[in-house]
């Protein structure tokens, strides 16, 4: 180790020499940034006043069934009133009403922050992830109601059955026919192709676009915008090589594959990752045209 | 009744590698995990894992880094297993697609991290964890290993001898989360432990909610000793409000550490005159608070994290998620600001006592990943060295348990080798406080036959269900809260003995407290109040081995620093802290460290960075 400043690894502290303009994705991102900027200038504004004000409480109003127990066998809010704390999120305040004011409010959550993809739910009208959304965004009081379109098992927690076989059903794993010789040898690949799945190999399974998805809803066989971009990841990974892919645009191509996307993009607007999915399938869709067209 | 060769509990990096190896060797096998496996921590791991993998590096100097990082209480032959079986492991996942961060000539990408001679930690972004979670999930799914998943084990099927070496472990007993069914999972070959961490023993930690050391604790109640639980690694960049970690990956790229004077504190106050932010998590960790305890610190309660300098191309390309990560759960920009950070929970080094191929005391009983110790970290583990210990010890012991002849263990279990009691006197009363009764699983019986073991089990358990659910008593949250508000308080950083003595009063009234637990959910579907009520039970006993173990070691070694012992004492404690549940009486004992490698006895040498 040198002395004072951290060793780089060679090729780290030169821009790269072929650097492409930015792409989509990164103007959007940065876009994204100074939206977020300016959000939180007006958040930090707001949180400085709700902590102005004494013992600050919001209100939840939180979706409510189980099957079993006499008295919540049919469906019904239940209005939680939270003492309000900086940076508060919807999973802080699930929380906080469970363990003190009733313990059996029911929600899947484990990592909270925005990986394990256990707590997306119906919030305000919205999927979101319930630990990464911030109560201080938000209309009171907030309505928080399991994922539409799936079925509910209790209170916030859905059947997610169905969103994990349509997943199983691209073939979700990496698949070639051959790898290089010598025992320590990693395939290859360039850093354009890396970036180009990258932001597909974001899932967290959380099942939002899935549920924000308007022809998912109405067609139970479609593959949907999560196990699309799982075959994109693949499809467009340069290690599984050209033979493979066409076995992946096989199984996009069917019927309840790729042309049942209408580009709502609402799957695109829900995606707590960010993941460009009607973008994806698009994609997909042109390279299964290319592919029928040998002469191409 | 469900029947497989190998059965593993959790679905973590650990799990899911002892599965696919376990299947590979020919055994059939089922993982039981209390979450789907894509929601495990292992997802929330970002910085990378340490390989070997070049020309101009050597496993012999990752081992050598790895046991100058435990401060010599690393066992030698599981660090060099470790190092040994790292880069095969490595070029394992990327063949199963996992997508590493890549070099200019498409090879796999290393940098920097703490504590390492050189740039080994192979990394994808700064989502290593993520990545490696799912590949191997995608994996199990290709090689349709069974999966039960939203099953919570409850407790291990083991026969009751008299001393725990004769046991033997037939499967294990689980709660159906949606259905809420107990039921028996027989294993013909062996149980895998792979749990994970134990992180909700404290307040403030990187861990997720899940991570309630259940493992350790099943293992615990069965007979296998708990080893090395005082050593509990503070991650030294977490976010103040809400503990979600900062990658070490920041520091390793160039990212600097400032206190409210602007000073680059690590080497202006001397921390680390060498490696500055790159000295191993400890060091860093004591420097951080050190700096706040004298008044330097932001706030009065954190420091800060600038990588600002990096520029937004490198930022984006190597350290996007610790962008969004602070933007999300701090409402900081990375790109424009330092980021606020300080020293959480974030890894236990200790755990259940295993040897170099995760065999513990009781036959057929296996642990693997952050929830065993084998011991590979020691008294600090190195950052990018648990990815790996993941899958290196889940491939090893998922093949010992399909029945891989990997020949003679050097590490022992158990007291089969030297040991030694403890001489020291708790004030307070440690253990049960009454009616929770013994816990291996045939209640003394000593029955032989899998079935009966697993009947009796699966009857306990119920029994046990049954009784929460029918009972009126207290609330678990207000109980588990008060274990870690006094857990955080005051067995953290800095240790020291009145303090810590304090923690175990303020542990055996919560286990008092937990004698009247009850739950008031009394549905069957999906029932998470009785969930963390039984997961409750199982922090309880960590936090008490944990507590017992650092008011026992007086000497200040690694991540455990004790205020009246400012020296670490060689000459008495090279040996690891081994608790055993004792039916309920809690015992202290202790086996020495293995410094003899392969080729060359690991020296302790004076630690600086």
């Amino acid at each position: 180790m040198s002395t004072q400043i951290p060793k780089q690894t060679e090729e780290s502290s030169e821009t790269e020499a072929e650097a492409e303009a930015p792409s989509k994705g990164d103007e959007r991102r940065t876009e994204k940034r100074r939206r977020a900027a300016e959000e939180r200038a007006r958040r930090q504004a707001e949180e400085a006043e709700k902590a102005a004000a004494d013992e600050e409480t919001i209100e939840l109003k939180v979706f409510r069934y189980d099957p079993e127990v006499e008295g919540k066998q049919e469906p019904r809010f239940d209005t939680f009133h939270v003492p309000f704390t900086k940076g508060m999120t919807v999973l802080d305040a699930l929380m906080y009403s469970r363990d003190n004011y009733d313990s059996s409010l029911t929600f899947r959550h484990s990592c909270r922050q925005a990986v394990c993809g256990s707590d997306a739910m119906f919030v305000n009208g919205g999927q979101k992830l319930a630990c990464k959304t911030q109560i201080v965004d938000l209309q009171e009081p907030i309505r928080v109601e399991p994922l539409p379109h799936a079925e509910v098992e209790k209170d916030l927690v859905v059947d997610m059955e169905h969103f994990y076989d349509q997943m199983e059903a691209v073939e979700p794993y990496f698949q070639t026919n051959e790898y290089p010789d010598g025992e320590l040898e990693e395939q290859r690949q360039t850093r354009e192709n890396r970036e180009k799945v990258k932001m597909s190999t974001r899932c967290i399974w959380c099942g939002a676009c899935m549920s924000s998805c308007n022809i998912a809803a109405g067609d139970n066989e479609y593959l949907g915008p999560a196990a699309i971009n799982k075959a994109y990841r693949f499809a467009m990974d340069e290690r599984e090589g050209e033979d493979i892919k066409q076995e992946r645009l096989e199984i996009i191509e069917q019927e309840h594959g790729v042309w049942r996307c209408q580009t709502q993009f609402s799957c695109t607007e829900v995606c707590p990752k960010d993941i460009p999915l009607t973008e994806h399938i698009q994609e997909l869709k042109r390279e299964a045209v290319k592919s029928n067209l040998k002469f191409w | 009744m469900h029947e497989h060769d190998v059965i593993v509990v959790g679905a973590g990096g650990a799990g899911l590698r002892a599965a696919i190896a376990a299947q590979e060797a020919g055994a059939d096998v089922a993982i039981v995990s209390k979450l789907h496996p894509v929601r495990s921590h292992t997802g929330a791991a970002e910085g990378g894992i340490n390989a070997a993998l070049r020309d101009a590096d050597s496993w012999q100097d990752h081992a050598y880094d790895t046991m100058k990082g435990s401060d010599y209480l690393g066992d030698a032959p599981a660090v060099e297993a470790l190092c040994k079986e790292s880069p095969e492991e490595v070029i394992q996942l990327e063949h199963w697609g996992m997508p590493f961060s890549r070099e200019e000539d498409g090879r796999v990408s290393q940098r920097p991290f703490g504590g390492l001679s050189f740039p080994r930690t192979t990394y994808a972004g700064a989502e290593t964890g993520h990545q490696m979670l799912h590949t191997m999930y995608e994996q199990v799914v290709k090689r349709g290993v069974t999966v039960y998943d939203e099953w919570h084990v409850m407790d291990l099927a083991v026969t009751d001898e008299e001393d725990p070496a004769d046991r033997t472990c037939h499967g294990v007993v689980a709660y159906d989360i949606q259905s809420g069914e107990v039921s028996g999972f027989r294993a013909d070959d062996g149980v895998i432990l792979a749990t994970g961490g134990m992180g909700q023993v404290f307040d403030h930690t990187t861990n997720a909610v899940a991570n309630t050391g259940d493992g350790v604790a099943m293992a615990y109640r069965a007979g296998v000793p708990m080893e090395d639980m005082e050593f509990i690694q503070f991650h030294p960049t977490t976010l103040p409000s809400t503990g979600v970690l900062i990658s070490e990956g920041v520091r390793g790229e160039g990212g600097i550490l400032y206190n409210s004077e602007g000073e680059r504190f690590m080497f202006e106050h001397g921390y680390a005159n060498n490696d500055g932010e790159l000295a191993s998590r400890d060091v860093v960790s004591r420097a951080e608070l050190t700096e706040v305890n004298e008044g330097r610190g932001i706030e009065d309660e954190y420091v800060h994290l600038d990588m600002r300098h990096l520029g937004e191309e490198r930022i984006l390309d190597r350290l996007e998620n610790i962008l969004h990560l602070a933007e999300d759960f701090e409402g900081a920009d990375g790109l424009t600001e330092p980021m606020p950070v300080k020293p959480g929970q974030h890894y236990a080094m200790g755990g259940i006592e295993t040897n170099e191929f995760g065999e513990t005391v009781i036959g057929g009983l296996y642990a693997a990943g952050e929830c065993a110790c084998a011991s590979v970290h020691g008294a600090n583990r190195l950052g990018g060295n648990a990815l790996p210990e993941l899958i290196v010890f889940g491939k090893r012991a998922g093949r010992h348990a399909a029945g891989e002849d990997m020949g003679e263990a050097e590490i022992t279990t158990g007291r089969d080798g030297e040991w030694e009691p403890a001489e020291y006197e708790f004030e307070v009363e440690v253990g049960e406080t009454g009616g929770q009764g013994p816990a291996a699983a045939d209640g003394g019986a000593v029955a032989s036959d899998a079935e009966s073991v697993l009947g009796t089990a699966v009857e306990r358990a119920e029994g046990y269900v049954e009784e929460l659910l029918a009972r009126k008593g207290r609330n678990h949250a207000e109980i588990r809260s008060q274990v870690q508000e006094t857990m955080t308080a005051n067995v953290n950083v800095f240790r020291e003995e009145g303090r810590l003595e304090e923690t175990l009063g303020d542990l055996h009234e919560a286990r008092e407290a937990y004698k009247d637990v009850a739950v008031s959910d009394p549905s069957r579907t999906f029932n998470t109040d009785l969930i963390h009520t039984m997961e409750t039970r199982n922090i309880l006993d960590i936090a008490e081995a944990l507590t017992m173990g650092a008011l026992a070691r007086k000497e200040f070694r690694g991540a455990h620093w004790r205020k009246e012992h400012q020296e670490r004492k060689d000459e008495e404690w090279l040996k690891h802290t081994l608790v055993s549940w004792n039916d309920g009486e809690p015992e202290l004992w202790y086996k020495p460290t293995i410094l003899e490698g392969e080729d060359k006895t690991y020296e302790p040498k004076s630690r600086s960075y």
